[in-house]
């Protein structure tokens, strides 16, 4: 079985701070690791490997930098890495990252594709349903549980609102994987010392089937006119009051925040 | 393609086992104030089966027209089923706007649709305006909810955006409003079907991981006892929020480990932090003070936890918990 | 020179660190309270190739090296030193030392087993009556056909109970003093060894610290470990690849107690000011931060020194008597930075400043650190 594995490298959004005097994201220090959904569905690939038997090629769109989550995922027992990198992918919005990713896919064998549910700088979880439709392949997203049944067959789970659904599957598919349902093992130190001894493939639009004006910010719909943060935190308030005007304070301050 | 071809906001009004999700509601609220921009109609997407009778509640909510596509196919949500009938509905109907809930459902469906319409998709928005070209402007948060950004999608119909569920305002519900309720047949290519649903099983999500939740009412030395967290989980039940608690209650045995906010415990960052009874010890704010809005509820006015509150209540939990249940509970049935 | 770390040890801290942090980190009170061996983890560890980082991938190892391996320490160490020094008596009291004196014979049948964590090590040199003046061994190891037959007594042994392989010094001719000492290798379920008394301690309460018993222990001479009246340099070349674990273990610990003082000065608020913007704090935790990383240089320097085969002896003392001061000192002012929450179990600070003592202590102590860091100055 061939399986392809798209991940991203991301800044780490729990550690990243906004300034407080000029309202700007502070990225300096901000460790960039594997998206984690994405780490789990190199997980869901790796047991799917060690359980049947399968080749993981990881591929990743990004700056040559995006290079270090290829040898963690060498570290973690992938197989193949492909880094997509070109200027022609830049400002790339979902749809122009899932026609590139898709342009990448047609020149790999795949039976199974899987990529995370969503990434965390973005949180969108377009990609691999925009991806699986350029391939005119099934998905499935919110994948937290996944067996193989043979052939083409795979027995997912997906995860809703208020509970599950089992779902068969034909073959080749999309899945978009939980972090939750696949705790991403650890780099094995041997797999760390051999990582950057082995061989990252470098791709550009050239390798790729797919019309340039679908790439990049050419081929982006969506346009970001611009970005703010949110208003800080005013200092609070305290209330000496009855109970009954507390209540209303509360009621009144919980509306404000949309909370109800 | 000419943009002028198309008009009216859509929505998609997602059903589950027949029942009219909330998050349609809400979208027909939002739907409504951009049609009211625009000087276009308001207009619902409605798949499922045996659903034609409930389209008047639509309309009810402030759709002006209901586009039901009522087939065996559309019973539970699947993927290609679903995408197959919208893309053809949109071709048809040719909307300006589509919106859809950013449900699990509305997640999946909406980048498939949009990559099979090659249009833009914006996820998870929190603000839709129009701006004075008439274009929509959708707001959504990144990095984490760290940053927001405002982002069009000029050259291309239809202009479509997936809102989180609760965030938006649901309109008045009106049972005499009138509208048009219109059926619409799409084809299906079953040899594209390749998910089968084997079963879909409902939980009650029973987990406790207040890392998770949304709303925290956490209860503090304050609140003393299982009686008095037994009002704070009344609370909570009325606005859907997970209780926790400070260190204090933890080791007197009132409630288990894994709902312990700070230093010892979890770290939290809900939207709201109710603080009832809880001093505000740095063991304990170092937990939680990255919560979005704090509230805090405690007798003395000096203590800690009102330096990092957004809102502090001098007062008696016992008294003012069980009233603002009360009060609460009132106002969401009436919603 | 190149003083940055190679992108190997780069990813490599970045993973042991995560470990650390999400497997170590949560249950180190519980390990420190309750005196717990952390089995899981240090089986986890040894899946990961924790326990066999600078041997060779033909042994079975990680085929890393000593620089990584003290970053592994450190690390662990940062959040749980009974972690960290388990893992610094097994590599490099037990695997090191067959590595570097065994025959090929030993190292294939040992060096797999300890590299993947199968088995763990342990070494035993120190007995009641010998301590820091290792020649008054009195286990004696008397040569009967194929085999020794060992008596005697180790104590205070890290590992002991927990693993099963354990370097054992001996006296084989008590006539020639150091030069009747041998070294074996004896394995835990030999008749005649035993497990005595086991320490209750005052820090790295989670590392299992016993008595090792010899009554007539047969050990095949082919277990002999370096050559017959050689044990007395393996002994001492094994600790001073020992200490540089132990070295890495006290860094470790230093790190740690300064990532919670400046977490809590930060956070901590006293007459309408946080602890971190009095210049008192500043000064301090400047002066000490300064001392952790001049640490760090000198633990990594000998390790690469060993990694690259170069004498390495007073570095490694050097390392351990600088760092294990440091880490007294740092925890020391940490839990004072805490103040009354310092001196409670509710912080870890509390944990860090028991635990630092022993470095000060064991693998030789402070004093035996000056004694061969001024034998090198006065050599010549």
């Amino acid at each position: 079985m061939n399986i392809v594995v798209c991940v991203k490298q991301v800044p780490d959004t729990t550690v990243v701070k906004i300034d407080p005097v000029k309202h700007t994201l502070i990225r300096d220090g901000v460790p960039s690791i594997m998206n984690p959904d994405d780490k789990g569905g190199l997980e869901l690939a790796l047991q799917l490997k060690e359980k049947c038997g399968a080749n993981v090629t990881v591929i990743t769109m990004g700056p040559p930098q995006a290079d270090l989550v290829l040898r963690e995922a060498f570290a973690m027992g992938a197989d193949r890495a492909i880094l997509l990198t070109s200027r022609a992918f830049a400002g790339a919005d979902t749809l122009a990252t899932s026609n590139a990713l898709a342009g990448a896919l047609k020149a790999i064998p795949y039976d199974l594709i899987i990529t995370g549910r969503q990434a965390i700088d973005g949180d969108t979880a377009q990609v691999g349903p925009e991806m699986a439709e350029h391939l005119a392949l099934p998905q499935v997203s919110y994948v937290v549980d996944c067996e193989y049944k043979g052939g083409n067959n795979f027995r997912v789970k997906k995860e809703t609102e208020d509970g599950y659904e089992i779902l068969d599957v034909e073959g080749p598919a999309v899945f978009t994987v939980l972090a939750s349902g696949y705790k991403a093992r650890y780099m094995s130190v041997g797999g760390i010392v051999d990582a950057f001894d082995r061989q990252v493939e470098i791709w550009t639009e050239a390798n790729l089937d797919i019309d340039p004006g679908k790439l990049g910010l050419k081929g982006s719909p969506t346009k970001v006119m611009k970005a703010f943060t949110k208003a800080t935190k005013a200092a609070g308030q305290v209330y000496e009051v009855d109970a009954e005007q507390a209540v209303d304070v509360i009621i009144t301050k919980m509306k404000e925040k949309f909370i109800i | 393609m000419n943009k002028a071809d198309y008009k009216d906001v859509y929505v998609f009004a997602e059903q589950r086992d027949g029942k009219i999700q909330s998050v349609a509601l809400e979208l027909l609220g939002k739907a409504r104030v951009l049609a009211d921009a625009l000087g276009e109609k308001v207009v619902a997407f409605f798949p499922g089966y045996k659903n034609t009778e409930s389209a008047k509640e639509l309309i009810a909510w402030g759709a002006d027209k209901v586009v039901v596509m009522d087939a065996p196919e559309l019973e539970h949500y699947l993927t290609e089923q679903y995408s197959q009938a919208m893309s053809q509905a949109i071709d048809h109907y040719k909307p300006s706007i589509v919106l859809l809930g950013a449900t699990t459902i509305g997640r999946d469906l909406g980048p498939r649709l949009a990559s099979r319409l090659a249009t833009g998709l914006t996820a998870d928005c929190t603000g839709l305006d129009i701006s004075e070209e008439r274009e929509l402007l959708m707001t959504r948060p990144a990095f984490g909810g760290n940053l927001m950004a405002t982002i069009m999608c000029t050259e291309h119909r239809p202009q479509m955006s997936t809102v989180r569920p609760g965030v938006m305002q649901k309109g008045t519900k009106d049972e005499n409003r009138q509208g048009e309720i219109e059926a619409f047949n799409p084809t299906f290519d079953h040899a594209k079907f390749k998910v089968k649903l084997v079963e879909s099983v409902k939980e009650n999500k029973g987990k406790v991981d207040i890392t998770e939740a949304k709303i925290l009412v956490s209860g503090g030395r304050g609140v003393g006892n299982p009686e008095g967290f037994a009002k704070l989980q009344a609370l909570a039940d009325v606005i859907g929020a997970q209780v926790s608690s400070s260190r204090a209650m933890v080791d007197a045995g009132v409630m288990p480990h894994e709902v312990q906010v700070g230093q010892t415990g979890k770290t939290v960052r809900p939207a709201l932090y109710m603080a009832c009874g809880i001093s505000g010890a740095i063991q304990h704010l170092a937990g939680m003070e990255e919560s979005d809005f704090i509230i805090a509820i405690n007798k003395d006015k000096f203590a800690p936890i009102f330096n990092v509150a957004d809102v502090g209540i001098v007062g008696d939990v016992h008294k003012i918990i069980p009233m603002l249940t009360e009060k609460l509970s009132k106002m969401v049935v009436k919603k | 020179m190149d003083f940055e770390l190679t992108k190997s040890q780069k990813l490599f801290q970045q993973m042991i660190r995560e470990f650390a942090e999400k497997e170590v980190k949560p249950i180190a009170a519980e390990v420190d309270e309750e005196e717990k061996f952390p089995t899981e983890n240090i089986k986890k560890l040894g899946k990961l190739g924790v326990l066999g980082i600078p041997t060779p991938k033909n042994y079975g190892g990680a085929g890393g090296d000593h620089v990584m391996y003290t970053i592994a320490v450190e690390e662990l160490s940062r959040v749980c030193a009974t972690t960290g020094v388990i893992v610094s008596a097994h590599t490099s009291l037990c695997e090191d030392a067959i590595l570097d004196n065994g025959t090929e014979e030993q190292k294939q049948k040992y060096i797999p087993k300890l590299a993947s964590g199968e088995w763990i090590g342990a070494f035993g040199l120190t007995e009641p009556n010998a301590g820091t003046d290792a020649s008054a061994q009195q286990t004696m190891a008397v040569a009967d056909g194929d085999d020794y037959i060992l008596n005697g007594t180790k104590i205070f042994i890290t590992n002991a109970g927990e693993a099963d392989v354990y370097v054992i010094a001996t006296m084989t001719d008590k006539s020639k003093g150091n030069k009747g000492i041998t070294t074996f290798i004896v394995e835990a379920t030999t008749p005649g060894f035993s497990i005595g008394k086991k320490e209750h301690k005052m820090g790295i309460r989670g590392s299992a610290t016993c008595e090792l018993i010899f009554e007539n222990c047969r050990v095949p001479k082919a277990n002999m470990l370096g050559p017959l009246g050689g044990g007395f340099a393996v002994a001492m070349k094994t600790l001073d690849g020992g200490r540089i674990g132990i070295a890495a273990q006290a860094l470790g610990i230093a790190q740690g107690a300064m990532d919670e003082t400046v977490k809590y000065c930060k956070e901590r608020k006293q007459f309408g000011k946080s602890l971190s913007q009095f210049q008192n704090t500043q000064f301090q935790l400047a002066d000490l931060q300064t001392r952790i990383e001049a640490a760090r240089y000198l633990v990594r320097a000998a390790a690469w020194k060993k990694d690259h085969g170069m004498p390495f002896s007073a570095d490694a003392a050097m390392a351990k008597l600088f760092a294990a001061e440091t880490a007294m000192d740092m925890t020391t002012k940490a839990v004072q930075f805490h103040g009354g929450y310092g001196y409670t179990r509710e912080y870890p600070v509390e944990r860090m400043m028991r635990d630092a003592k022993i470095t000060e202590i064991y693998e030789g102590t402070s004093e035996v650190q000056r004694m061969v860091i001024a034998a090198k100055l006065f050599k010549k």
